[in-house]
């Protein structure tokens, strides 16, 4: 078990029930509601500005709900505290990495904020994941895309997290890391995770999703079972 | 989960060590100092005597200005790649990273003071050797007040656009009580006769200043940084 599980708190569901989010008078979510469980792979879609990001940053605590509650299991944020974050994962589009540390070091860093008894292992192990061991102890930035996309996975699986919240994945990966993360997702769902991921890349999740979420202006509506490609059904909800 | 310290202590070796491969903000906290001290030694000393009680002023707006270049980079640096929410995210308490920023910045401080402390030395004539631990004792109360609100600021100002024309908006009046007790407990130094007893009470002004800053930044930090 992971060093980080040393803390009792943890989860088989997350209920978002009624939750709307506001700038101001920009309503990024509006009602929305949902259950996610263990093992579930969710995909969630919608067009640019629908919410995707507002719903993961919530999901993750970083962003208060203006109404409506989020429940971890059955506690709230609030009561579950700083340990309901050694059970989150999420990978932002923007990654999260300092650029100027090399790939070792931001996942070192990470892991001592998290508790690892040996950063230094467990970084190392994740860097031969990554397929990143020979560029370790180079500077993240000059890592393309594709590589700060693998290493910014690996640096949010790093504390094994119940809940995985993952916006726009496959950004950058060629194909052989692309079909590599989508065995990593399905890996995820048979070890209990919930899996909860944004996405216009729909080629690529494509029979990978339990379930798939639509969010448009802030509505929230789940695509039928697999019944037309995920395109079509995307379009067809969009359409309606 | 690691303890408070522990969390400071990797978040301000995470700083410094970015810090010691970019070099952007010792380069131009130093330069800037450097270029404020020549500057008003240029003004103030006429035929090799400096102007009596210049020495104090001037060290201490070399500290407050360069010590406001070096805040603004702090959290700016989080903000490159949404870097700050993944350090939001870790299972720490949030005060113990506020804590190792505020360390960060203390340090840098104190590197950028000792150069401007010994070219003030130098250029106006100013005895602060003769008593070294008072002056390293002001100094160091009033970084740590300094730093302990630039650094709330700079957090508070994170996800402002306007926050490099903002931060000394805000730091100044705050911090003027502060850079005020530093100027005259170490113009109490420098007299030709020497008030260490005067010197105390700015020193003890700067301790109460301190301890009700550092307190509140840790107390409002983890609010602040709620979206």
């Amino acid at each position: 078990m992971p060093a980080s599980s040393a803390s009792s708190f943890d989860f088989d569901s997350v209920t978002v029930s009624g939750v709307s989010r506001h700038y101001g008078r920009r309503r990024a979510l509006s009602g929305v509601s949902l259950t996610l469980r263990a093992g579930e792979l969710v995909g969630l879609l919608g067009p640019n500005g629908a919410g995707k990001s507002t719903l993961l940053g919530l999901l993750a605590t970083l962003i208060q709900p203006s109404r409506g509650t989020v429940l971890y299991g059955d506690q709230p944020p609030s009561a579950a505290g700083v340990a309901l974050r050694a059970r989150l994962g999420f990978l932002p589009h923007d990654l999260q990495l300092y650029a100027e540390l090399t790939a070792r070091e931001n996942l070192e860093f990470f892991g001592g904020l998290h508790g690892f008894h040996d950063p230094a292992g467990r970084a190392a192990a994740a860097l031969e994941r990554a397929g990143l061991a020979d560029r370790a102890d180079d500077p993240v930035q000059g890592f393309s895309r594709g590589m700060r996309q693998r290493l910014a996975l690996e640096r949010t699986l790093l504390h094994h997290p119940r809940l995985v919240l993952l916006d726009e994945p496959f950004t950058g990966l060629d194909e052989a890391s692309g079909r590599a993360l989508a065995a990593r997702l399905q890996t995820l769902g048979r070890e209990q995770r919930i899996v909860l991921l944004a996405t216009h890349d729909m080629e690529a999740v494509e029979g990978l999703l339990d379930r798939v979420l639509v969010l448009r202006e802030g509505r929230l509506t789940e695509l039928p079972a697999r019944d037309a490609p995920l395109r079509e059904r995307y379009r067809a909800a969009l359409a309606r | 989960m690691p303890n408070f310290f522990r969390v400071a202590w990797l978040v301000m070796r995470k700083d410094l060590t970015i810090e010691a491969r970019s070099w952007e903000m010792v380069s131009t906290t130093l330069f800037f100092a450097v270029s404020c001290v020549l500057v008003f030694s240029f003004a103030f000393v006429r035929a090799g005597q400096p102007v009596e009680g210049a020495a104090a002023g001037i060290l201490w707006i070399a500290v407050a200005f360069s010590g406001t270049l070096a805040l603004g980079p702090t959290f700016d640096r989080e903000r490159h790649h949404d870097a700050l929410r993944g350090l939001l995210l870790a299972p720490v308490e949030r005060s113990a990273i506020f804590f190792g920023k505020f360390l960060g910045v203390v340090l840098l401080m104190t590197a950028v003071e000792v150069v401007v402390a010994v070219l003030v030395a130098l250029l106006f004539q100013a005895p602060l050797a003769a008593h070294a631990w008072w002056v390293a004792a002001l100094l160091m109360l009033g970084n740590v007040g300094f730093a302990a609100v630039g650094t709330l600021f700079a957090a508070m100002l994170v996800r402002t656009r306007s926050r490099s024309v903002l931060l000394p908006i805000l730091l100044y009046p705050i911090t003027l009580p502060a850079l005020i007790a530093g100027v005259m407990g170490t113009s109490a130094l420098l007299q030709a006769e020497p008030n260490l007893d005067l010197a105390r009470l700015w020193a003890a002004m700067l301790l109460c200043f301190d301890a009700v800053f550092t307190t509140l930044a840790l107390w409002t930090f983890e609010p602040v940084m709620t979206e």
